[in-house]
């Protein structure tokens, strides 16, 4: 068996194109969730996109719709629930992404023949990639990069320093609601190939391990996509030949490049990287 | 005498109890005020409100039509591991008008001058955690100077910063005001700051006076801000506000 025997077979071709771009969208789009400590809310949306994909395999409605649709409502409650300011934005993300997450695993118990899909949505499959599905997530990434680029100086205000940038006449709420949609559309096209209960690793590492290595935003936002692009492209081989899911292997060679960062950079990258590892 | 904006019997809570409470309120055209208070009088609330950041729970705030505001933030509040140049820090006041991810050459040129301007030339390029406290609060008024303010608005400029910096944080403001800039400030520094400027606003939830040094810096006006007896001695022709030894032996 060589190391490009799997490149032979469509499905994996599909896989792997999708895994390397996924991998750069969670990259790049990952430096704004951990800068602004976004990454519960990461976590929740992923769980709750979940909710949704599992009542679009038991109603059999489209899956982007459904769980789409599922994830912008989650977010919207969020939003609406922490702006009330009874509860914090945590507890809104807790309450409102788990009861989904709840849902979607009663709909899997009681629909017993939805479970493979789910299974695969929970821990990411490469099986039944197509090239739309390569086609749509390029364009996600083509989106990131379009509104990442048009906006560039209002989000990075908006990220570091959202006070002064509303005074300042930088639409805050709009840059916010941009980001979550950033976020919620990345976690969508992703999530099929990566998993639901791993995605949230895939936006956080790259951007930390960036973090590390540079002092510099504009370059964090090269590095963290480099870094997602190779972790979703040598995951997906490793994948292939050790028979693990693709999810698993892509955060797992993440964890270990983070690993070798976190010794190489000493601390120095310690430093830089303080406030987002806990 | 041209009015900037007017607090018109503001009330302002975030769903618990009331912050401020009936504040009337005048900034006008070459003001220069310091907003004194204990801790959680309700002092970020009343600037949040003149920024426009806060919408008051009641009452009007009147700002003058295209009235250019801009603010500095307490240097404590900045996460000073956000990986940003001073060069970055300064280019966001232009982030609203500007669609380009690079700076022009004049944008360049723009913040190299403020930067000259404000003693900190050559640091462009320098990460904001390697300045000193007082070239870090600088770099913040870099930033609201690159607007052109007509009002600049400063939550503790002193906050947690040595006796050299706050001197020059004052020296700098003074200078500011004296070239047509109208400011408002909030601190807890009553000796090293407040007792300096021409107009003091004493708040704890409610506006309990607002005067000149002389006016409002008294016994009386100050134990009804700080609710514990405070007194004041003349010193040099400076007025000296100190903790009332009474209770303690």
């Amino acid at each position: 068996m060589t190391l490009f025997e799997p490149f032979q077979f469509e499905f994996f071709r599909n896989g792997f194109m999708v895994a390397t771009l996924a991998g750069a969208i969670c990259g790049l789009v990952g430096v704004y969730v951990v800068l602004r400590s976004m990454s519960y809310i990461g976590h929740g949306l992923s769980h709750s996109i979940f909710g949704g994909a599992a009542a679009s395999a038991v109603l059999g409605v489209n899956f982007y719709l459904g769980a789409g649709m599922w994830g912008l409502l989650s977010a919207l409650m969020i939003g609406r629930v922490a702006r009330r300011g009874k509860i914090g934005a945590d507890a809104a993300i807790g309450v409102i992404t788990t009861a989904s997450f709840a849902l979607g695993l009663a709909l899997s118990n009681v629909f017993g023949q939805a479970r493979r899909s789910i299974e695969a949505v929970l821990f990411g499959s490469i099986l039944g990639v197509t090239s739309l599905e390569v086609l749509a997530v390029a364009c996600v990434g083509l989106l990131a990069v379009a509104i990442i680029w048009a906006f560039y100086r209002k989000l990075l205000f908006a990220t570091f320093d959202p006070e002064v940038a509303d005074v300042t006449g930088v639409n805050v709420g709009r840059m916010e609601a941009l980001l979550m949609l950033m976020l919620a559309v990345t976690i969508l096209f992703t999530m099929k190939i990566v998993g639901v209960l791993l995605i949230s690793a895939l936006l956080v590492t790259p951007a930390v391990i960036a973090r590390m290595v540079t002092d510099s935003f504009a370059r964090m936002l090269v590095i963290a996509p480099l870094v997602g692009a190779a972790c979703g492209a040598v995951g997906m081989v490793i994948s292939y030949h050790a028979d693990i899911s693709s999810g698993a292997s892509i955060i797992l060679l993440a964890a270990f490049v983070f690993i070798v960062v976190y010794t190489v950079t000493g601390a120095r990258g310690r430093g830089n990287a303080g406030g987002m590892i806990h | 005498m041209t009015r900037l904006i007017e607090l018109d019997g503001i009330s302002h809570s975030y769903g618990g109890p009331t912050v401020l409470e009936h504040v009337h309120l005048t900034i006008d055209e070459g003001s220069f005020l310091g907003v004194i208070g204990p801790s959680g009088s309700g002092k970020t609330t009343l600037l949040r409100l003149v920024l426009g950041n806060l919408r008051p729970t009641e009452g009007v705030v009147r700002r003058r039509a295209d009235l250019r505001i801009a603010y500095v933030p307490q240097v404590e509040t900045v996460n000073w591991n956000f990986p940003i140049t001073v060069s970055e820090v300064v280019l966001m006041a232009a982030a609203a008008k500007w669609y380009r991810p690079r700076a022009t050459e004049s944008e360049r040129k723009r913040v190299a001058e403020l930067l000259e301007q404000l003693g900190l030339g050559g640091f462009e390029h320098r990460h904001i955690r390697e300045l000193s406290g007082g070239q870090q609060q600088r770099v913040f008024l870099a930033r609201a100077l690159h607007r052109d303010p007509e009002l600049l608005v400063l939550d503790e400029p002193t906050s947690g910063v040595d006796v050299r910096t706050r001197h020059e944080v004052v020296h700098l403001l003074t200078d500011l005001h004296r070239n047509g800039t109208s400011v408002v400030l909030s601190t807890h520094d009553i000796n090293g700051l407040a007792a300096h400027l021409p107009l003091i606003a004493c708040v704890n939830r409610e506006l309990i006076a607002v005067g000149t040094p002389a006016e409002v810096l008294t016994s009386s006006v100050l134990e009804r801000t700080y609710g514990a007896p405070m007194e004041v001695l003349e010193h040099g022709g400076m007025l000296l506000v100190t903790d009332s030894p009474m209770g303690i032996e």
